[in-house]
Formats: C-alpha cells, sequence, structure tokens
C-alpha cells in the first residue's frame, strides 16, 4: 500500500527552518509599514454603519411628538425586561401616548427585537454607542434622554424600509 | 597613568556604561511595544511625551509605587537574591565589550571598555551562566509551581544552549587567536567578518543567543499562557522590574557580544582607505557599533513578533541534536578554513 504523503510532512528546504523563518520575517516587516486599524478613540470616533444596533432611542416627529402610541408591544417582546411603558390618552389623532416610557440600559442586551416589533417604527436602534453611568439611577432613561427628533435617525429608518 | 588616574577614568567608564545600559533598556522597552504594535496592525503607547517616549518611565513610577509583595511560603532571601543577581550578572557582563578602538583624550590613552580583559570572551560565558542562578532561585524561592517550572525549564535550557553556545565561540577562537574581545575585532579588520566567515557558527551563536536571554521563540521560562509569567510570577514592585530590566540588558548583552564576534565590533570596512581625520574616523567607529547593535536589537524584537514559541521538547531536540552538531561542524570549517588558506 503506497503511503499518502500528507499536507503536514515537510520538504527538506522546509526542515531547513532558516528560508521559512525569513519568509516570516519578511511578512512581519511589510506589516509595519501598512495602515493602522486602530482608532484613537476619544479624538477620532467610530462612525458606524446605518446597520449598527447601538442604544434604542424614540423617534420625535418634527412636531416635537413622539410616534410612539404605548401599545407596549416592545415592553412585551423584550427579552431581558428592560422596558417599562404606561399609556395614556391624548387629544391627538393617535389617541395613546407613553405617560411613562423607561428603559433600563443595564438590562437592555441591544438585540433590537423592540424595534423589530414596533407597528409605528417609533422605537429605532441608534448609532450612540456612549454609555456611561455612575450609579444604577442613572442607568434607567427616561423619556427626556430617549426622545430623538426624526432628522437624526433618518439613516436607520431607510435601513429599516430596506431590509426588515 | 598612576593608581588614581586608573580608578578616576575607570569609574567614570563604568558610570557611562550602566548610564548608557539603563537609557538603552528604557528606550527599547519603547520601541519593542511600538514595533510589536506595528507589526500587528496597531500603534501602540503614543500617549505619554512626545509620541508616547516617556511610556517606560511612567511604567517604572508605577512599579516603584506598588507594594512589594514577598509571599509567605518563600525563602526570603533567596527571594530577595534572585533579581540581584539577574541585574549584577546583566549589567557586569558589559564590561568586557570593547565600543571603539583606544582613542587619546586629554593626554590619557583610554581603551573604550571598562575593563580589557585578557579571557573576555570566558569571561562572558562564564557570567551568563551565573545568570541561570537569578532565575532559578526566583523559581525556587517563590514557593509556587509556576515559578518552580519555570525556573527548572530556564536552567535546563540555558545548560543546553550554553554548549553550543561555547562551540560556536571556538570556531571565533580559532580564528582570532585570542580570548581577548579587542583583539577579536582587530582580527575581523576589512570583510573578514566572522558572519561571513563562518556563516553556521553565526546562526547557531545567534540562535543560542536567544535561547541564553530567554527570548521569543525560546521563552519558555516566562511562558505566560501556560506559566503565568514562570519565575517572576510571584514577584511584584521593584523585584519584578528587576527582572524586566536584566531581561533587557541582557539582550543588550548578546547584541553587543554578537557584533564583537562576528559583525566586526567597531570596525567599518576599509575607512582608513577614506582618509578621514583620526577624530572623526574613531567617532565613526564608535557609531558604526551602536549602529550594529541596535540593528540587532531591532532583529530581537522583530523576531519576537513573527515567530511562535518552541514547544518544551522541540526546544530541547533543536538544542542537542541540530545546534550542537552544527556547532561542532563549523569548528572543522574553521579548522579548515585555517589550513587552506592560512589564515
Amino acid at each position: 500500500m503506497e503511503l499518502k504523503r500528507r499536507e503536514k510532512d515537510l520538504t527538506v528546504w522546509q526542515k531547513l527552518y532558516i528560508p521559512e523563518i525569513v519568509k516570516g520575517l519578511a511578512l512581519t516587516l511589510r506589516t509595519m509599514f501598512k495602515p493602522k486599524v486602530t482608532m484613537e478613540y476619544p479624538e477620532i470616533k467610530f462612525q458606524p454603519p446605518s446597520s449598527y444596533r447601538g442604544r434604542p432611542v424614540l423617534v420625535q416627529e418634527e412636531n416635537g411628538v413622539e410616534r410612539c402610541v404605548a401599545c407596549g408591544l416592545c415592553s412585551r417582546v423584550c427579552p431581558a425586561l428592560a422596558i417599562e411603558v404606561q399609556a395614556a390618552e391624548t387629544e391627538l389623532e393617535k389617541e395613546r401616548y407613553p405617560k411613562k416610557f423607561e428603559i433600563n440600559m443595564i438590562r437592555c442586551i441591544f438585540c433590537g427585537f423592540c424595534e423589530e416589533v414596533c407597528p409605528e417604527e417609533a422605537i429605532v436602534m441608534s448609532k450612540d454607542y456612549e454609555l456611561v453611568f455612575t450609579n444604577r439611577e442613572d442607568a434607567i432613561y427616561g423619556k427626556d434622554k430617549l426622545l430623538v427628533p426624526v432628522e437624526k435617525l433618518k439613516d436607520r429608518l431607510e435601513f429599516l424600509r430596506k431590509f426588515k | 597613568m598612576n593608581i588614581t588616574e586608573i580608578i578616576v577614568v575607570s569609574l567614570i567608564k563604568i558610570v557611562l556604561v550602566i548610564v548608557m545600559i539603563l537609557v538603552a533598556v528604557i528606550f527599547l522597552v519603547y520601541f519593542e511595544r511600538r514595533i510589536s504594535a506595528w507589526i500587528q496592525y496597531r500603534i501602540g503607547p503614543n500617549r505619554v511625551g512626545w509620541k508616547g517616549i516617556l511610556q517606560t518611565t511612567a511604567d517604572v513610577m508605577k512599579l516603584l509605587l506598588k507594594e512589594d509583595i514577598v509571599p509567605s511560603a518563600s525563602n526570603k532571601t533567596l527571594h530577595t537574591l534572585a533579581p540581584i543577581i539577574a541585574l549584577f550578572v546583566a549589567f557586569s557582563t558589559y564590561a568586557v565589550i570593547p565600543f571603539g578602538p583606544d582613542v587619546t583624550i586629554f593626554g590619557y590613552q583610554v581603551k573604550l571598555m571598562v575593563a580589557d580583559v585578557n579571557i573576555g570572551v570566558l569571561y562572558v560565558l562564564a557570567l551568563t551562566s551565573l545568570g541561570v542562578y537569578g532565575i532559578t532561585f526566583a523559581g525556587y524561592s517563590s514557593g509556587s509551581k509556576y515559578s518552580l517550572l519555570g525556573g527548572i525549564r530556564s536552567s535546563a535550557q540555558m545548560i543546553s544552549y550554553e554548549v553550543s553556545m561555547g562551540f560556536s565561540v571556538a570556531g571565533v577562537l580559532l580564528l582570532s587567536e585570542s580570548l581577548n574581545p579587542q583583539k577579536i575585532v582587530l582580527a575581523q579588520s576589512g570583510w573578514m567578518w566572522n558572519a561571513i566567515l563562518q556563516p553556521i557558527g553565526f546562526i547557531t551563536f545567534v540562535v543560542s543567543a536567544f535561547a541564553e536571554t530567554n527570548r521569543l521563540p525560546f521563552d519558555l521560562p516566562e511562558a505566560e499562557p501556560e506559566l503565568v509569567g514562570g519565575y517572576h510570577t510571584e514577584y511584584s514592585s521593584m523585584k519584578f522590574a528587576g527582572f524586566f530590566l536584566a531581561e533587557y540588558a541582557n539582550m543588550i548583552i548578546a547584541s553587543a557580544m554578537i557584533t564583537t564576534l562576528y559583525l566586526g565590533g567597531w570596525q567599518i570596512p576599509y575607512i582608513d582607505k577614506l582618509g578621514l581625520g583620526v577624530t572623526l574616523t574613531t567617532l565613526l567607529q564608535v557609531g558604526a557599533f551602536f549602529l550594529k547593535v541596535i540593528f540587532l536589537l531591532f532583529f530581537f524584537i522583530w523576531v519576537r513578533w513573527s515567530i511562535p514559541r518552541f514547544r518544551y521538547d522541540q526546544l530541547m531536540s533543536l538544542g542537542w541534536k541540530v545546534m550542537f552538531p552544527l556547532s561542532i561542524i563549523n569548528i572543522i570549517w574553521v579548522a579548515c578554513l585555517i589550513m587552506i588558506f592560512n589564515l
């Protein structure tokens, strides 16, 4: 029976080590002069693509009212139970609005289910990834922090219409 | 020169050399980090001082302010002694390495080396063997199995590679007919560099030097993933910094030794034919020595970030089955050279 030559059987040239080591050294030397991938963070910030799932935010229309109709679907679907919604009535056409809308950012796992389930495109994932809080109370984001004007979320809304 | 003058000149030279090594180590650590970063598509430390040049200084400051923890299971005397031995060996080896020709300063004939010892090469080999004690003591006295494994590994490794190192040096000694480093340098005038005359010996010596300084691909005594740092696992604060310093100082010494023994030391081929003044020639020659050493240091760092670590059995078989026979073949080769060309 003929023994099959395996890939790991080295040739004499390879067994000499030195040529292979020289090859490796040449590779690392070439790498040294290639452009670096590191971003110098606080000065240069990463600009995420529109598919990026940053912190979830509520869309605020041009007239200053949120799109949300307080149906509570996001709260139901949230696997981490991070969202709390309390509905109330309003004179506007949508009739319902969230009196209280809180996302606990310690619990949020950035899965994007809330955005997927929302019938009004009222809650979307933003590009904001700088989330810092110094105590647990600060980590609960109310409507004041969650409302973001619709112009700032154009990218994401377009992306959702295209791919959702 | 009378005895006072000799003492003063020697003291100046000692202080100069030690300061030189310390400064060099600071820059070496910085460049090691920068070059490793560049090889891995990163930028590396660039915040402290101009382009991060003061990073090492900041690190040393941090280490100085740290608590010095001595494990309760340790042998305290040996635990303290180990980094001192490592440092002592690293610094004292540099005494016999010539970094320029003899010069005349203010009417004094000064040799550009701390001590002109007739058996300089032997002195270096002897002291580097002592360096094993630093690491072995550190491993043994820490009272930790990882440190002990690191210490044992390093003693086995350093002893094995000293054999091939000694045998490759024998080739150099055959050609230069002297153990004096300065004479070895002078024997390599023109392009008669030992690296060109005996390439096999050069390779075995360089590989052994890598193993002796515990650098990758032979850094088994440290082996971060398996031994959690090896012999210096249980060291903290300035004692750890001592080992760190010794490792880098050893790198400098290894580079200086390779330069002296194989790359013509401070010699620039055929510089005397150019007809430059004595002062300029001397300066250029000292510069050439430092350039060679710097290139070798870069090579050390470059190799570290290119080649993965050897397995322990591979290391031993490479040492005894490859490097040892090769260094003996090199002696025969040099002997043939001498026989045929009457060098």
